[in-house]
């Protein structure tokens, strides 16, 4: 009920000498250093196992810019209002989506035959699914993915941009955040099929005898939590590098650390669901997945995945005192983009060494599991960086900014 | 006189005005009385100086009583006390147990909710002094009240009403026990 107008914030301009304005800089340095240590190994005799990290790496930084790209479409569709002033980060997130085209050339290009085991075996099982999992209509769907998602993260992006020069246009900005409204409903869909369907093919055919029908909402589950994580810890460092100091409020980092627990609640009621059918079931077909995450020194993560993804953050963050504090919720946010990666590692990994004749999985760190998670993310940082110091930091002309700046939880 | 009313009835027309005669009520230091609005006015705890609520540490509490006793009762009934193997699974197996688990523990702390709910605020009530006023029945339509216990260390019926209309009251009743 406190009915004053608040002030659309002034300081939206990244300060030249500020930690955000070297984001570009800093994401560039860790991109050569990492992806040049993980490519190099990619073209020498650990092309496999180079392969394997490169995946990993591309992966979870991939589920940050599907994250933002779905939680935009989400809230665009509902006309969401209290996030107009972070809403920016995450368009800059989405916006860097194009890049992923790039970053996927290793993978589809270079690691193809070491990753995908499908692509040179062929028992009954795989030439049943030959239809689906060919080399052709593997690249087919792989660019219609990159496409989709560079589109509609390009355009959500630069259309909020637009809004940005249009402060006495009042109709023309109308008719722009009209448009974005019918572009997200109808790319809700196409994310969804999109998503899955790229989990399906980069992840889950790494072994191309065991599916899931869940793994699809598993990667959305993960993606989400990932990106939530990441945009609470983006919201932070953009206050301590200057800008919208007072704009952001406890009121926003509540509702970010809402959505940072909610989805662990969520990430974990999949995992547990997708777990529970194949266990219960107990046909050969499907536990193939489990039963190699738990041999090798797998079994320790697969046994630390549920305390410390799920149980851990989730009594952690069930405290609102936890969620509107910046500090302590810094903490949370961390944890959970940590665990994250240890997660989309646990998908990735057992498949490596787990083809050909003897092999077993064994849980063995590589330091190309670094470089390679440096490099993505590094590139990703750099774009990420360059995109966000070309614009304002909040969309400042968006309608529903002032419900945002007066937002409040009750 | 004043040992024989409840306490007085303040009517206000909005809102705005019932916010910031709450915030009067409260800085001066009332401590027995209560706001009633026909629909949530937001913010208005913080205007009442209402203290956080002690609910959310009940239901922790019970839930994860009921949540533990939840996961024993399984264990019990399908380990020790009816056992019967299912799928030929082991006796005790906890992935079968947490769907159940998990919904033992969401009803024990959703029904503690809903009950503590009512508990704290004095429910069921069939009667209030208030009901007696025929001013208060508009408080489901379009009016604002806030009424002040007799009881109040800081009660004195002029002092009181006067407070009340100070803050833009349009009408001040003494209401009967």
């Amino acid at each position: 009920m406190s009915h004053h107008e608040i002030k659309k914030p002034e300081d939206i301009t990244i300060p030249p000498s500020s930690f955000f304005a070297k984001l570009p800089m800093l994401g560039g340095i860790l991109a050569v250093a990492g992806l040049g240590a993980t490519l190099g190994a990619m073209f020498g005799e650990h092309k496999a196992r180079a392969a394997f990290s490169y995946l990993f790496a591309f992966e979870a930084v991939l589920a940050l810019g599907m994250g933002a790209l779905g939680w935009l479409l989400i809230d665009h569709s509902v006309r969401s209002g209290w996030a107009v002033v972070i809403r920016r980060f995450i368009e800059t997130i989405a916006g860097s989506l194009p890049v992923f085209a790039l970053l996927w050339i290793p993978i589809g290009l270079i690691g193809f035959h070491e990753l995908y085991p499908w692509t040179h075996e062929a028992d009954a099982i795989i030439m049943k699914k030959r239809w689906f999992l060919s080399t052709g209509f593997w690249y087919f769907r792989a660019v219609i993915y990159l496409a989709v998602w560079a589109g509609l993260g390009w355009f959500l992006y630069s259309t909020s941009i637009k809004q940005d020069s249009l402060g006495d246009k009042p109709a023309e900005r109308e008719r722009l955040v009209h448009l974005i409204r019918k572009v997200c409903a109808g790319g809700l869909f196409l994310y969804g099929l999109t998503l899955s369907f790229g989990a399906v093919d980069w992840m889950m055919s790494l072994s191309p005898h065991w599916y899931s029908t869940i793994y699809g909402v598993y990667f959305f589950a993960a993606s989400m939590l990932a990106f939530f994580a990441f945009v609470t810890l983006v919201s932070m460092f953009a206050q301590s590098s200057g800008v919208l100091k007072t704009a952001i409020t406890a009121e926003h980092f509540h509702d970010m650390g809402k959505f940072v627990f909610g989805y662990t609640i969520f990430w974990a009621y999949i995992a547990f669901s997708q777990f529970i059918l194949i266990w219960y079931a107990n046909l050969p077909e499907e536990t193939e997945f489990y039963l190699m995450r738990l041999e090798g020194g797998w079994e320790y993560v697969s046994y630390a995945l549920p305390i410390a993804h799920f149980f851990v953050p989730f009594l952690f963050l069930i405290s609102r005192h936890v969620k509107r504090n910046k500090s302590v919720l810094a903490i949370g946010a961390v944890w959970t983009l940590v665990m994250h990666c240890v997660d989309i590692y646990w998908l990735v990994m057992p498949n490596y060494g787990s083809h050909g004749e003897g092999h077993t999985p064994h849980l063995e760190v590589s330091y190309l599991d670094f470089t390679a998670l440096i490099g993505v993310f590094g590139v990703f940082l750099a774009v990420f960086g360059f995109l966000l110091n070309r614009n304002k930091v909040v969309a400042i002309n968006d309608p529903r900014l002032p419900e945002s700046l007066a937002h409040e939880n009750y | 006189m004043s040992a024989k009313i409840w306490g007085v009835l303040a009517q206000y027309e909005n809102p705005h005005t019932i916010y910031k005669a709450c915030e009067q009520v409260r800085d001066a230091g009332y401590e027995k009385w209560d706001a009633c609005t026909p629909f949530p006015v937001h913010g208005l705890d913080k205007a009442m100086g209402a203290p956080p609520s002690k609910l959310p540490w009940v239901v922790l509490t019970v839930g994860l009583t009921g949540s533990a006793l939840g996961l024993f009762f399984e264990a019990w009934a399908m380990g020790s006390a009816y056992p019967m193997v299912v799928g030929g699974k082991p006796l005790f197996s906890l992935p079968a147990f947490v769907p159940v688990w998990y919904e033992l523990t969401v009803l024990s702390s959703c029904v503690t909710a809903f009950l503590a709910n009512w508990i704290m605020n004095g429910l069921p009530r069939p009667h209030h002094p208030a009901f007696n006023s025929k001013a208060f029945e508009r408080v489901t339509d379009d009016k604002f009240f806030i009424m002040i216990e007799a009881e109040d260390p800081k009660f004195d019926l002029e002092k009181t009403k006067a407070l009340l209309s100070g803050a833009g009251a349009t009408l001040v009743e003494e209401l009967e026990p």
